[in-house]
């Protein structure tokens, strides 16, 4: 299903289970494009960089175009120069996700990341008549602007990708909320964020499930999930949709929306097969709708 | 909306009480009357920033005096009255705190959020429409309190400067 | 020794003139809409009022600053366009922006007027500030909350434009201009409504035992002791429980602000050109304060003098202050 991407793991996970994974997703996840590469955390990349060069050859092999994601928060020498790597890189397209990565990229053609700002067509404009190609917006965009954008990015020739599975990306910080739990500092991490693959949940004090921290991400509680709205995004000229990768059957995931995608099923049997796989956490659809992103909304709701 | 309040946590208030002595309510409302009355037509641009909030209700409840306050800031029917706190009428926000609190943050002299910071003040209700009368009143130059004094001649001025003494003093329950 | 200018929140005209009483080089504010990052009920500038705020200030030597720092959406682009539109008419002295489209907006219908980076761009890199420079001419950018001082002097080589940093005020724990907690719980979202917990959605919900719960719309933020200082529900200022956190505890940073007085003339040293008071949603009586106390303490390390630091401590949040990322790494 070409319009339909598998977003970067954004989680720590242990390189087999990263290598076990992208295995199963390139013999049978009918996902068009998969972004790979570590977007939250420089000091996670030592542990797989190394397995990249095998993921990308047995993606590509199952026939999925690999497109290479990079750093959010690009701060250190560590970070820039990580940053300055991905961006000289010749053979993949590239994802950036910091401003930082449009000097490097030089006007070079490039895609342009969730995490980056581009709120209206003015700025898509803007990025695009300097190489960028393809625009994955914020998750915090309603359906009404994304639509307007989507006429735009159809007169320029560029793609427009909106997330419709996974938890939603809230806020990064400078600061690692995963090491301070521990009481330990970001430096002095030893990367404890991996004790929680899907994320580590926070609840209020009064015990409501809320947020879930990634070491400098903030993430929803709830899964993103969008599949009721497939057919009206293809209308309004969304050219692809994105899974992000959580500890669940991804592939199964990726066989609804694919199978919503195409048509083969309608929205409630989507829906209805999403649900028989029991996610972890409750699904939520607020945002595109123009309200607390935390918010479920039946079929009904414009 | 939390509309239950303490009875009196500050019963020992000998210094205020000599400068507000219990007063028949009657008698009070006139002169609430007057001041809201002037403020308003001194400071127009305040019910503008009110917007959507002008007509509030909002309760003033000074602790530790016989009385608590009614403010409505809509200018077509402007409203602001003491009442018994038995009678406490509806409203959509509440604020609490000691009478020098309250004077000082209308006057911007204090600053709400380190009042509030502080545990100083108790809001309640709508707490929009507080962070805005707060706003709005805080555009307000000069000394809103100075003015009230000023209309009560000499001994509204006293009056008002043995409040701020008092305010001034270390430890003082007010 | 290089002067900084002192630059200073205005929510009101009457904190805007309090500013310019107490010694501001420059203050800055906003209009009464999401063109914003602090639209908050009841604060800002109608376009008259910026206008005759405008005159004041340059009456008296001060310079305006118009932030216009939030991201406008597709179909609402035209407000963000007046804005600036109304800005470059009342003469202020500088754009505060944030967003590329407005940027470039900036830079093609008024190059001659000075284009600083908001914060809410998070340009945090040499290479992310260098794009912005180039792309659009920015004299200026303000710096997030999360260099320390050496990153700042060794940034200030690499990089073809001024600094300004935060010296005082709320301190903020997210990259600016990258958080949706706000809208995730109220439906407004920090970086299209210039909002953040919005107070309609505050709630204060005492206990009879005295104890404060606070809560943001559906969520419980903290929970106050009867004796303990209360905070306002801000979702990165709350007390959470963690698996391994079985007693509450602050999942991102507890109530406090940000105080570097003691940090001003290493800053000075680092290079920065300009110092920002946080607090456009803060009254008179604090910009009061604040722009004094630092006016003070600003001319006596000018003059070659020990500053004097009046006690700011009373402003604070939580009345609790730090000097955050800038004095140790080991803050992240």
């Amino acid at each position: 299903m070409q319009s339909l991407t598998l977003g970067p793991v954004i989680y720590h996970w242990k390189p087999e289970e990263r290598r076990d994974f992208y295995a199963r997703i390139a013999d049978e996840a009918p996902v068009g494009t998969v972004y790979l590469g570590e977007v939250i955390c420089s000091k996670r990349t030592p542990y797989f960089e190394g397995d990249y060069p095998d993921i990308i050859e047995r993606l590509e092999r199952g026939g999925k175009k690999v497109v290479l994601s990079s750093l959010s928060e690009v701060v250190l020498k560590r970070e820039r120069e990580m940053l300055a790597a991905i961006c000289e890189t010749e053979g993949h397209e590239i994802e950036i996700n910091n401003t930082a990565g449009l000097l490097d990229v030089a006007e070079r053609p490039h895609r342009v990341g969730p995490l980056m700002n581009i709120y209206n067509d003015e700025t898509m404009r803007y990025l695009a008549s300097k190489g960028a190609t393809h625009f994955s917006l914020p998750v915090e965009l309603p359906a009404g602007v994304v639509g307007e954008m989507a006429k735009v990015a159809k007169g320029l020739g560029v793609g427009v990708e909106v997330q419709v599975f996974g938890r939603a990306s809230l806020a990064v910080s400078a600061r690692c909320y995963h090491a301070r739990a521990h009481c330990r500092t970001k430096d002095n991490c030893q990367f404890v964020c991996e004790e929680d693959p899907d994320g580590m949940p926070l609840k209020t004090v009064t015990g409501q499930a809320f947020l879930t921290i990634n070491g400098i991400q903030t993430l929803s509680h709830s899964y993103v999930n969008l599949v009721g709205e497939i057919a009206a995004m293809q209308a309004m000229g969304v050219s692809h949709f994105r899974l992000l990768p959580q500890r669940v059957d991804m592939v199964a995931v990726a066989g609804v929306f694919a199978d919503r995608v195409t048509g083969r099923i309608d929205a409630a049997e989507a829906s209805a097969r999403l649900d028989a796989l029991s996610m972890p956490a409750p699904f939520s659809n607020g945002f595109w709708h123009g309200l607390q992103g935390r918010r479920q909304f039946g079929p009904k709701v414009a | 909306m939390q509309m239950s309040h303490p009875s009196d946590p500050n019963p020992a208030r000998p210094g205020l009480s000599r400068f507000l002595p219990p007063m028949p309510l009657f008698l009070l409302q006139p002169i609430l009357k007057r001041v809201v009355a002037r403020v308003a037509r001194e400071n127009p641009s305040l019910f503008n920033r009110l917007g959507p909030h002008k007509t509030a209700r909002f309760v003033i409840d000074p602790l530790g005096l016989p009385f608590g306050l009614l403010l409505i800031p809509n200018p077509e029917a402007l409203t602001f009255r003491a009442f018994n706190r038995r009678d406490e009428p509806a409203s959509d926000a509440r604020i609490g705190g000691k009478f020098l609190d309250l004077l000082g943050l209308m006057d911007g002299g204090a600053d709400g959020d380190a009042l509030f910071f502080s545990r100083d003040l108790d809001v309640s209700g709508n707490t929009e429409a507080v962070v805005c009368l707060r706003n709005a009143l805080d555009d307000v130059e000069g000394s809103i309190a100075e003015s009230v004094a000023g209309m009560f001649g000499p001994p509204g001025r006293a009056a008002l400067a043995g409040l701020r003494r008092l305010a001034a003093k270390k430890g003082d329950p007010a | 020794m290089k002067r900084p200018e002192l630059v200073c929140p205005a929510g009101t005209p009457a904190a805007l003139r309090t500013a310019v009483e107490a010694g501001a080089d420059a203050v800055y504010c906003g209009f009464q809409n999401a063109t914003n990052a602090r639209n908050f009920p009841g604060l800002n500038f109608t376009p008259e009022e910026m206008q005759a705020s405008v005159a004041h200030a340059h009456d008296h030597g001060t310079k305006v600053l118009l932030a216009v720092n939030t991201f406008p959406t597709a179909g609402r682009f035209n407000l963000w366009r007046e804005a600036v539109d109304m800005g470059a008419r009342f003469g202020v002295d500088a754009f505060i922006v944030a967003d590329i489209g407005v940027a470039d907006y900036v830079k093609r219908t008024y190059p001659d007027i000075r284009l600083h980076l908001s914060v809410q761009a998070a340009a945090s890199s040499p290479e992310a500030i260098r794009y912005y420079a180039r792309e659009f001419g920015v004299k200026r950018v303000v710096l997030p909350r999360i260099l320390t001082v050496p990153e700042i002097k060794q940034l200030a080589r690499e990089i073809p434009c001024e600094i300004e940093t935060f010296i005082f005020g709320n301190h903020g724990l997210m990259v600016e201009g990258r958080c949706s907690l706000t809208n995730y719980v109220t439906g407004l979202s920090t970086n299209m409504d210039g909002v953040c917990s919005p107070a309609a959605d505050v709630h204060y919900d005492k206990q009879a035992d005295g104890s404060v719960t606070t809560r943001l719309a559906d969520f419980t933020i903290d929970s106050f002791a009867p004796d303990e200082q209360a905070g306002y529900p801000t979702i990165c200022k709350g007390r959470y429980n963690a698996p391994n956190r079985p007693d509450a505890y602050y999942a991102f940073e507890e109530p406090i602000s940000l105080n570097l007085s003691g940090l001003l003339p290493a800053l000075i040293e680092a290079g920065v050109d300009a110092f920002k008071i946080e607090g456009r949603q803060r009254s008179r009586a604090y910009v009061k304060s604040a722009v004094s106390a630092f006016r003070k303490a600003v001319d006596s390390i000018l003059a070659g003098q020990e500053p004097e630091l009046a006690d700011l401590i009373a402003l604070t949040e939580g009345q609790k202050q730090t000097e955050g990322a800038f004095k140790t790494k080991k803050w992240r």
